[in-house]
C-alpha cells in the first residue's frame, strides 16, 4: 500500500475490530475518531474519515454480513495518517468500475457509498474477487485535503 | 476433610468471621459507601456458614451435592449484589479469596505441628474456594451484563420527543445514530404528531447526529418525503460546517430539502413560511 507518494510507510499502531452487528458501527466510529484526534487531525478531516468508515462498514454489513476492520496509525514522509482496512468474505464485487460510479447500487441505497468514500479519503484501494470477498484500504493523512 | 479440622473450624466460626472481616478492612475492600458494614458482615456470615457446611459434609468431593449447590447460590447472590452496588471485579474477587487466606491463617495457627494434616486441609479448602471464585467471576459478569442490557433497553426506549414549538410548527431533535430501527420510530412519532397538532411545518434538528453518511441521509430523505405526503414541509437544521462539507464530498443531494445551520434560523424560516412576524414590542 505504499505506492503513491513513494516514501516508505511505517505502522505506528494497529488494532483489529470484528464487525458482526449494526451496533458495531458505533464502536468503530468511536475508535476511528479516537485515532484521528490522537494524531491531531482537523475536525473536518475527522468527520470525513468517520463518515467514510461508516459508509464502508455499512457496506460490509449489508453485502457480506460483517468482517474485520484493521485500524492503523501510519507514518510516511514525516506525515501521520489513519489507515483503515475493511476485509470481508462476502460475495465480492463483479464489476469494480461500475461499483465506483455515482448512483450505481445493486441494493436499494443511494449508490454513493464507494465513490463517495473515495472522495472523503486521501488514498483508496480496492481488491475484490467474486465468491471470495472484498478488501478496501483507505488512508486519510493528518494534513490531507 | 479430617474431622478434627472440621470440628475446629465449626467451633471457631465466630472468631474466623471476625478475623475475615478484619482482613477485609485491612485490604480496604469493605467500601462502606457502597455497602454497610452490617450488611457485609451478615453476607459474610451466611457465606462462611455455608462453606463450613460443605466442608463438614460427607460428600465434600461431590460438587453436585446439595451443600455445594447452596453455597453456590449464596456466592452468586453475593456477587450479583456486589456487581449491582458497583464494586469492582477485583474487590469482589478479593473478597472471596480473602476467605481462603483467613481460613489458611487460622488453620496454620492451630495445626502448625502437623504438616501433613495442614497441607491436606489447605489443598481441599483451596479446591473449594477456587471453584467458588470461578462462580464469583461468572455471576459478577452476569450481574454487570444485566446492568448493561437494562441500560441498552433504556436507551432504546428514550423516544425522540416531538416538540411543538409554535402553532403549526413541530420540532424533532434527533440525537445519536439514525439506523433503520431508530428511523422507523422517529418517522412514526413525527407523522403522528403532525396529525395530532395539525402542523404544516416540521423541523428536523440533526445537531446531535455524530456523522451523516449516505444511509443516514437516505433515512432523512425518506422521512421528509413521508412528511410531505402528510402535507407538512420539513426543514432540516443543525447542519454543522464539517458535516456540510462531508455531505458535499460524499455526493449526497439534499438540495430538494430546505436546510438551515441552526434551529433558530429554521424557526425563522418557518415563521416566514407561515407569514408570521416576530417583532420586539414597544415597552409601555
Amino acid at each position: 500500500m505504499s505506492g503513491k507518494g513513494g516514501g516508505f510507510m511505517v505502522t505506528l499502531s494497529k488494532d483489529i475490530i470484528e464487525i458482526t452487528r449494526e451496533q458495531d458501527v458505533v464502536t468503530l466510529r468511536n475508535r476511528v475518531k479516537e485515532l484521528a484526534v490522537k494524531i491531531g487531525m482537523s475536525l473536518l478531516g475527522q468527520t470525513k474519515l468517520i463518515t467514510a468508515a461508516s459508509e464502508l462498514v455499512r457496506n460490509m454489513l449489508r453485502y457480506a454480513g460483517g468482517g474485520k476492520v484493521t485500524l492503523e496509525v501510519v507514518l510516511r514522509d514525516k506525515v501521520t495518517g489513519v489507515q483503515l482496512t475493511f476485509a470481508d468474505e462476502g460475495p465480492g464485487i463483479a464489476d469494480i468500475r461500475l461499483a465506483m460510479q455515482d448512483g450505481y447500487s445493486t441494493g436499494k441505497s443511494l449508490g454513493l457509498g464507494l465513490p463517495g468514500t473515495k472522495r472523503l479519503v486521501n488514498e483508496f484501494s480496492i481488491q475484490s474477487e467474486v465468491g471470495k470477498g472484498t478488501t478496501i484500504t483507505v488512508i486519510r493523512w493528518k494534513n490531507g485535503l | 476433610m479430617q474431622s478434627e479440622v472440621t470440628k475446629f473450624l465449626e467451633k471457631n466460626k465466630q472468631s474466623i468471621l471476625t478475623q475475615w472481616m478484619t482482613n477485609l478492612a485491612e485490604d480496604h475492600i469493605l467500601r462502606e459507601e457502597l455497602m454497610s458494614n452490617e450488611k457485609s458482615r451478615q453476607q459474610s456470615e451466611e457465606l462462611l456458614l455455608a462453606v463450613l457446611k460443605v466442608i463438614a459434609s460427607d460428600n465434600f468431593k461431590n460438587t453436585e451435592s446439595q451443600e455445594h449447590e447452596s453455597v453456590s447460590d449464596i456466592i452468586s447472590e453475593v456477587s450479583i449484589y456486589r456487581a449491582r452496588q458497583g464494586f469492582t471485579p477485583r474487590e469482589t474477587a478479593t473478597y472471596v479469596l480473602s476467605l481462603k487466606q483467613t481460613l489458611a491463617e487460622v488453620l496454620d495457627k492451630k495445626f502448625a505441628g502437623d504438616a501433613r494434616l495442614l497441607y491436606e486441609s489447605a489443598r481441599e479448602l483451596n479446591q473449594l474456594l477456587d471453584s467458588l471464585s470461578i462462580t464469583t467471576f461468572e455471576t459478577f459478569i452476569k450481574g454487570r451484563e444485566e446492568v448493561i442490557m437494562r441500560q441498552t433497553d433504556e436507551i432504546g426506549e428514550i423516544s425522540t420527543p416531538v416538540i411543538r414549538v409554535w402553532e403549526g410548527v413541530v420540532a424533532l431533535p434527533i440525537i445519536g445514530t439514525l439506523d433503520s430501527m431508530r428511523t422507523q420510530t422517529v418517522v412514526e412519532g413525527l407523522l403522528q404528531e403532525i396529525v395530532a397538532t395539525g402542523s404544516s411545518i416540521a423541523i428536523l434538528d440533526i445537531s446531535g447526529v455524530p456523522a451523516v453518511d449516505s444511509l443516514v441521509a437516505q433515512h432523512l430523505i425518506k422521512t421528509v418525503s413521508a412528511a410531505r405526503l402528510m402535507g407538512a414541509e420539513c426543514i432540516i437544521s443543525g447542519i454543522r460546517p464539517e458535516i456540510a462539507q462531508t455531505i458535499v464530498h460524499l455526493g449526497i443531494d439534499l438540495s430538494s430539502i430546505k436546510t438551515k445551520a441552526t434551529l433558530a434560523s429554521a424557526l425563522k424560516l418557518a415563521f416566514q413560511m407561515l407569514n408570521l412576524e416576530v417583532r420586539r414590542g414597544e415597552r409601555k
